[in-house]
């Protein structure tokens, strides 16, 4: 191996990732006075958080009485009840705190007529414990994301926040089962940076491109994923892959819920509003797992529309125009470009699409990372936060406008934590330089790989399996054919090929290790899914159509050191965090 | 014309040529810019025949073709592929752009497609953006009220809202910054379409209470008067909106205002 060049860094805090939860967690750290880094693969506000469109929820109750502990109901059952329901209380209950810091940096919401935050109705958001609907996801337009992102940076800005730019990440250092820093290239020019820090928080973001149609951007690879479990430490729930209905036929482009929210609707080939038969109080606005099941099922029967019968409509038209120009203008945008259509005259073809991985790191409501060792324990020095953490609020589904709240909730919890554990300027240990020459030898390796299979080849080849194996319903068959077909991909790896060599901006390489990063997950993903036998929530079995409780009321661990699996689990937390609302038992789950 | 003497890696060599291999009768050549700071040659333009028979519509589906099936040392940022990220602008057929949303089929003969204008290369397609994100850094883009508790919302009223839009969605792509004369000459010192846009969003903030400092602080010969409404920003803007108007409200708000 040529020798790397090794520039030193040391830091209270480093906060790997720069989209909502990365710049929150950052914005924290730096107001405690901890000397904090923050390091992103893209320029902050290149990430994924900016396609978030429909809003970001929280009970304030400006647009009719709410509660947050309907909110935590909802949650839970979205969830399916395999969301820990202390951190759910801690989110719902801190949700109104956080939506409103982020009026106070700026985020221009949309109004009502008072000027308060405007609300809009949004799928499984009830009041009173599911009785009617309820409008509690504040909007900015369709546009929340991408407001929430530009603000916060600007308060990272305000802060000092030390950036590193368009670094991509390579492994953490861990010593003794502790976390003491990470490795990480700088892609403008080439130097490698070794950052010792006494906390590192991940804010990677999902892994949405182990799929071939996703509402993911390209960069979402997980990266933050696969350095944990190439630390040896599991990830939680892979198998729950959230599928949002409405993402553009033919490109994946996500159309917002809030569409429906705003009185959009459904229909199938025979004009049928077909999601009235499936759910009859909530309708269109069920959560995201019911609609897109119900979707896959009208189109499997024949009720499609379109040439081949594969895809559904989502209609608008007959919305008032202000509503479209003042709260759906981004979709209107979105469908003309990549659909063709006019929304104010025709309908939108829209097919169940990859979107959200409720999976991920394990993490009490502090975000301390969690592992099993005979029982659950923290991993000191290692915090995850955002898409890329499993706390577990989100269960086995996620509720639309549920994810932005988590974002800045568990962002602010992460520096919360951490400026309890880290005393500012304490000493950095050693970190033994074999974890240095492990990670390098990983890196160089793919660097000079030249084999037969391009990475682009393997990367197909994992996204159709997944599509194809992996999808809104599953089989046993399926599944134990995915975990194969998944195991001859990464075999392919052996002769992967890199043609660029340089070091500078060299996307072929960055490529190829989001590729490994990747790989890791579907591995994960499809194992876990293997072994839940049980329908819950996103993970609907066709041989196995009821949710067990008593066997499956537990989180999926997967440890995955390669294409090598450990299946094991965790229970679920069955208290919530005070004596202010009570823990919601398991029902049958109907909207 | 006065004739220019050019550094020696501003000359742009002929480059490789990628014949097609899957012998399609539908073809397009696309020229790419390529330079590659690892080694001592100068930029070259390489040439690509693409299958057009299957590819998508739009430029950034080209380039994906063309780095997963021909070239994989292609170099170009991308991330969310509908336009909201602002990674992919370029400039294509000679115009700034973000290539997710630019149709191919609008570009005719080949396409050429080259890094946005005037700034420094960092590699093939991509430029260096960081003095446009100091100068971001220097309008402190940041929400300014100190009179409301921190548990309170600050109300704003739907018409102080709707100031907001056409400002709010910038995406910080560049195109319209790298598309202006005037940014090209003055870069360093001009603030440019982009960043005083992001300048008017915080002025017309109802919410904010800085807003004569705002101003003062951009009311600058070189900083805002450097823009001489050639408006090239608003024609490149890829999400519609109107820099240069933006800007002439603040020349505006400078004229009438006592500040």
């Amino acid at each position: 191996m040529k020798a790397y060049n090794i520039i030193d860094h040391e830091y209270d805090v480093v906060v790997l990732g720069a989209g909502g939860s990365g710049l929150r967690a950052a914005v924290g750290l730096s107001e405690a006075g901890l000397k904090t880094a923050c390091i992103s693969k893209v320029f902050p506000t290149r990430s994924h958080t900016s396609a978030a469109q429909g809003g970001i929820s929280a009970a304030l109750g400006n647009m009719g009485e709410d509660d947050w502990r309907w909110h935590m109901y909802d949650t839970v059952k979205g969830a399916d009840w395999l969301g820990d329901q202390d951190s759910i209380e801690y989110l719902c209950k801190e949700a109104p705190k956080a939506v409103l810091e982020l009026e106070k940096y700026g985020v221009p919401f949309s109004r009502t007529e008072e000027g308060k935050i405007y609300q809009r109705p949004f799928g499984g958001m009830t009041k009173n414990y599911g009785n009617g609907i309820v409008q509690r996801t504040c909007a900015a337009a369709d546009r929340t994301g991408h407001a929430i992102l530009h603000t916060l940076y600007g308060q990272a800005l305000k802060h000092n926040t030390e950036f590193f730019i368009e670094y991509f990440a390579l492994d953490l250092l861990m010593k003794d089962g502790e976390c003491k820093g990470l490795i990480a290239w700088n892609l403008n020019d080439g130097t490698i940076h070794r950052f010792r820090a006494h906390t590192v928080i991940i804010a990677t973001g999902g892994y949405g491109k182990v799929y071939y149609s996703a509402t993911s951007a390209h960069t979402c690879t997980g990266d933050g994923n696969a350095m944990v479990l190439r630390a040896g430490l599991p990830l939680q729930d892979m198998e729950f892959v959230q599928f949002h209905p409405t993402g553009i036929y033919g490109h994946g482009t996500l159309i917002s819920e809030g569409v429906r929210g705003e009185g959009g609707y459904l229909v199938n080939s025979k004009g049928e509003r077909f999601m009235e038969r499936y759910a009859p109080n909530a309708k269109d606005l069920a959560s995201r797992d019911v609609v897109s099941r119900s979707m896959s099922i009208e189109i499997n029967e024949g009720r499609g529309v379109g040439k081949d019968q594969d895809h559904v409509h989502l209609h608008l038209s007959h919305l008032d125009k202000s509503v479209i120009e003042n709260r759906l203008p981004g979709i209107t945008e979105a469908a003309r470009l990549f659909a063709n259509v006019d929304v104010t005259k025709d309908p939108i073809p829209v097919v169940p699409t990859v979107h959200y991985n409720m999976g991920g790191i394990p993490t009490n409501y502090k975000a301390e990372v969690l592992t099993m060792n005979g029982s659950e324990k923290t991993v000191p020095g290692l915090m995850a936060i955002g898409e890329a953490a499993c706390v577990s609020v989100h269960g086995a589904n996620r509720l639309g406008s549920n994810s932005l709240i988590d974002l800045v909730v568990f962002g602010r919890a992460a520096a919360k934590r951490a400026a309890e554990l880290v005393k500012p300027s304490t000493p950095h240990e050693e970190i033994p330089e074999t974890e240095t020459h492990k990670c390098l030898d990983r890196f160089d390796k793919l660097r000079n790989a030249q084999g037969d299979n391009s990475t682009a080849e393997l990367r197909l080849s994992m996204q159709k399996t997944m599509q194809s194996k992996c999808a809104v319903f599953r089989t046993e068959k399926n599944l134990k054919q995915g975990v194969d077909d998944i195991s001859k991909t990464y075999d392919g790896m052996e002769s992967i090929s890199v043609k660029d060599k340089s070091l500078i901006f060299n996307t072929d390489l960055v490529e190829t290790l989001e590729f490994d990063n990747l790989i890791r997950q579907a591995v994960a993903t499809v194992d876990s899914a293997y072994h839940r036998k049980e329908s819950r929530g996103a993970h609907a079995r066709e041989d196995y159509p009821k949710r067990d409780d008593e066997k499956f009321m537990q989180h999926t661990l997967a440890w995955c050191d390669g294409k090598n699996t450990k299946i094991s689990y965790r229970p679920v937390h069955q208290s919530t965090l005070t004596n202010e609302v009570q823990y919601f038992p398991p029902q049958e789950r109907v909207y | 014309m006065v004739q220019l003497s050019l550094p020696k890696n501003s000359e742009i060599k002929k480059g490789k040529y990628f014949k097609d291999k899957t012998g399609s009768k539908n073809l397009r050549k696309v020229n790419i810019y390529r330079w590659d700071p690892s080694t001592d040659e100068g930029p070259r333009i390489d040439t690509y025949e693409v299958d057009m028979d299957n590819c998508p519509s739009k430029v950034l589906d080209i380039l994906n073709k063309i780095k997963n099936e021909i070239d994989s040392t292609i170099t170009y940022r991308r991330s969310c592929a509908h336009g909201v990220c602002g990674s992919c602008a370029m400039n294509m057929g000679g115009k700034n752009g973000l290539a997710c949303t630019t149709p191919h089929a609008e570009i005719e003969g080949d396409i050429d497609i080259y890094p946005l204008p005037h700034l420094k290369v960092k590699k093939d397609l991509i430029g260096d953006l960081d003095g446009l994100y100091k100068q971001y850094q220097s309008i402190e883009p940041w929400l300014k009220n100190n009179s409301t508790k921190e548990t309170t919302e600050i109300y704003q009223s739907k018409e102080d809202r709707a100031k907001l839009d056409g400002a709010y969605e910038c995406i910080m792509c560049a195109c319209c910054s790298t598309s202006c004369p005037s940014y090209w000459w003055n870069g360093d010192k001009y603030l440019g379409p982009a960043v005083l846009l992001q300048a008017y969003r915080w002025i017309i903030d109802s919410r904010d209470e800085e807003r004569k400092a705002r101003l003062k602080k951009v009311a600058d010969e070189l900083k805002l008067y450097r823009c001489h409404t050639i408006l090239n920003c608003t024609n490149a803007c890829p999400k519609g909106l109107n820099p240069a108007k933006a800007i002439a409200e603040i020349k505006k708000m400078l004229a009438t205002a006592n500040v």
